[in-house]
């Protein structure tokens, strides 16, 4: 059920269970807008998507209308849509439930931005363990051919759309827009050189545009209601609602739509219900990969693009993890490199070696095998991962580190003084 | 002969014509083909090679990426438990040792019977209802010691 704070547009359709079906989706607006679409100009619905100032919701923040915008139409090469549906940053659950309550608006969504980039083929890219998101898309897929919003020429028109799903196998790095062509492609998800950028060289080295659920999912709305009703809704340059999922200490987890720059506190303590076993220590703000606030900060933030940013951190995939006051800072930060260690694709050294260095020292500090040294030595490394990776999963696993250290460096010295982990003696579990 | 069952077989053969080029079937040719045999044996990787027109060496460099994709058969109910933050915060870590010790599997990670398997995976996008695990593709969420029990019951049963 809407939580009243929400303003539902992507999740409009969550509580109707018929919305999964072409029936139930043609009955509540859908399609509408790709009919739209069907009589526009592929530049004006690129101008649409520009005014609402949406912005990519896979994390970077994008400009979705510039993004388009870069695809060189007159290229004579074939051009791609593909969704990242790789979901797996963690504290990030939302394109899931699009994929499930509402797959239509997907597949509406992606043709329409195949219409306005001149790409007759799409794929879907969907995370392996999502096995019965598969099954849901593949069978809206097949209804959606049968009635003719997908395949040749759409709805009697001279637009071609072809749509497939593909799935993963295992791999974070997968949802890097490159490594993701790399695995689609069939190889190791190595992410590749930028420049050239995936609009002029993407799959197969073809231009391509790539979009997280989410954003591919907002596009009908715009379209059918316009960029400026979506833009509204929200803030002048990040227009629109976005999914947030609130997880950890909260009475009340769960994925919210919200309007860009919706205050952090009322999430937290309104629609969370307030922070569970404790009082407020920190905020993972938008992911695992986002720059950790302290309790001050969290309070004080609105959930926008530049809000966040003023404070050092990303809005990125909308995962808003609160953690208590009973939580020890220096075995989360373990946690959260263990994972950047797992999920380095192993091609740059500071990202393999980095991550490697610092959760074996993490570990050992956290056992109670810290020298003091080690402090400086970890932030020092961890800066030194910083910018030196092809791709951004570096960064990922080196920004909550230092801000961790930064933030909490006491605990690190607390833990110091008092080995093993002051804090797992003083609580049941941190 | 192929090592597939027909149905199978005729699914990887849709998929090896389905994109512009054709190794691009590989990751979801390999990920099926694991659901059907358990696990990639040698054989299937041969065949599935074989089909794809790429050398063994090539498929083999590709699966050992993916964390999904082995070469070791596992339970044929494989738990898997998230202890990555959201969950961590909410007895994921907690949640891991309930249920090795309910299944047996302190020290090992498949249980003599072949039934369980366990793993440590990291997110699986269940975060909001957390801690959460998937046996095989199934998702188990919102959990407690109490529920995996439960949930571990139902499949033992099923076995
Ligand atoms: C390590 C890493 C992992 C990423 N994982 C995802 C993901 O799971 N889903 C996603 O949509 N974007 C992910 N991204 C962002 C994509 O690279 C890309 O920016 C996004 O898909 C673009 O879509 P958008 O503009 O609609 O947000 C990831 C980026 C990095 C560096
Ligand atoms: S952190 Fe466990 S499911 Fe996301």
């Amino acid at each position: 059920m809407a939580h009243p704070l929400e303003i539902r547009v992507v999740s409009k359709r969550f509580d109707d269970p018929s919305a999964a079906t072409l029936k139930g989706y043609l009955a509540s607006d859908g399609y509408k807008a790709l009919e739209k679409a069907l009589k526009m100009k592929p530049e004006a619905i690129i101008e649409e998507v520009k005014t609402s100032a949406l912005r990519g919701r896979g994390g970077a923040g994008f400009p979705t209308g510039l993004k388009w915008s870069f695809i060189p139409r007159q290229s004579p090469k074939p051009k791609y849509v593909v969704c990242n549906a790789d979901e797996s940053e963690p504290g990030t659950c939302k394109d899931r439930l699009i994929m499930q309550f509402d797959p239509f608006s997907l597949l509406e969504g992606m043709a329409i931005a195949g219409i306005a980039i001149g790409a007759e083929r799409g794929f879907i890219y969907v995370r392996g363990e999502y096995r019965y998101l598969i099954d849901i898309l593949d069978r809206a897929i097949a209804e959606a051919y049968d009635a003719g919003y997908l395949g040749k020429k759409l709805r009697g028109t001279n637009f071609h759309f072809d749509l497939m799903t593909h799935t993963g196998a295992g791999a974070y790095e997968c949802g890097e827009e490159s490594a993701l062509l790399e695995s689609l492609e069939g190889k190791r998800g190595i992410p590749r050189i930028k420049p050239p950028f995936p609009a002029t060289s993407g799959l197969y080295g073809c231009p391509t545009v790539i979009n997280n659920v989410e954003t591919l999912a907002s596009v009908p709305h715009i379209i059918l209601n316009g960029g400026e009703w979506f833009l509204k809704l929200g803030l002048p340059k990040a227009g629109g609602v976005k999914l947030t999922c609130l997880s950890g200490h909260v009475h009340n987890p769960g994925v919210y739509e919200l309007p860009l720059g919706f205050p952090m506190r009322r999430l937290i303590e309104e629609i969370g219900g307030g922070v569970q076993g404790g009082a407020l220590k920190a905020v993972v703000p938008g992911g695992s990969s986002t720059p950790l606030l302290n309790a001050e900060e969290a309070l004080g933030v609105n959930l926008d693009f530049d809000s966040v940013a003023k404070l050092g951190s990303f809005l990125g995939s909308g995962g808003v993890v609160v953690v208590n006051d009973r939580t020890c800072m220096v075995k989360f930060a373990k946690r959260i490199i263990h994972f950047y260690r797992h999920e380095s694709c192993g091609w740059c050294v500071p990202c393999r070696e980095g991550t490697n260095w610092l959760e074996l020292t993490l570990t050992r500090f956290h056992l109670g095998g810290g020298r003091s040294e080690d402090i400086d030595v970890m932030f020092d490394v961890a800066q030194s991962i910083l910018g030196r990776t092809l791709c951004a999963l570096g960064d990922a696993a080196a920004m909550p580190t230092i801000s961790i250290i930064q933030k909490w460096r006491q605990e690190f010295e607390d833990h110091l003084a008092g080995r093993p982990c002051p804090y797992e003696r003083e609580f049941a579990h941190a | 002969m192929s090592v597939f069952s027909p149905t199978l077989d005729a699914k990887l053969t849709r998929l090896a014509e389905a994109y512009p080029q054709r190794r691009s079937a590989l990751v979801p040719m390999l990920l099926y083909a694991q659901d059907e045999l358990g696990w990639l044996t040698p054989e299937a990787i041969r065949e599935i090679a074989e089909r794809l027109g790429e050398t063994e060496l090539a498929v083999r460099e590709t699966i050992s990426y993916y964390s999904m994709l082995r070469t070791h058969p596992v339970g044929r109910y494989h738990v898997q438990v998230c202890t990555n933050i959201s969950c961590l915060l909410r007895g994921g870590e907690e949640l891991l040792q309930h249920c090795r010790k309910r299944l047996g599997l302190e020290q090992r990670d498949v249980t003599p019977d072949g039934v369980f398997s366990i793993e440590e995976v990291e997110c699986i996008g269940a975060c909001s209802w957390a801690p959460a695990l998937q046996v095989n593709y199934d998702f188990h969420q919102n959990l407690d010691p109490a529920r995996a029990d439960q949930v571990l019951a139902e499949y033992r049963q099923k076995a």
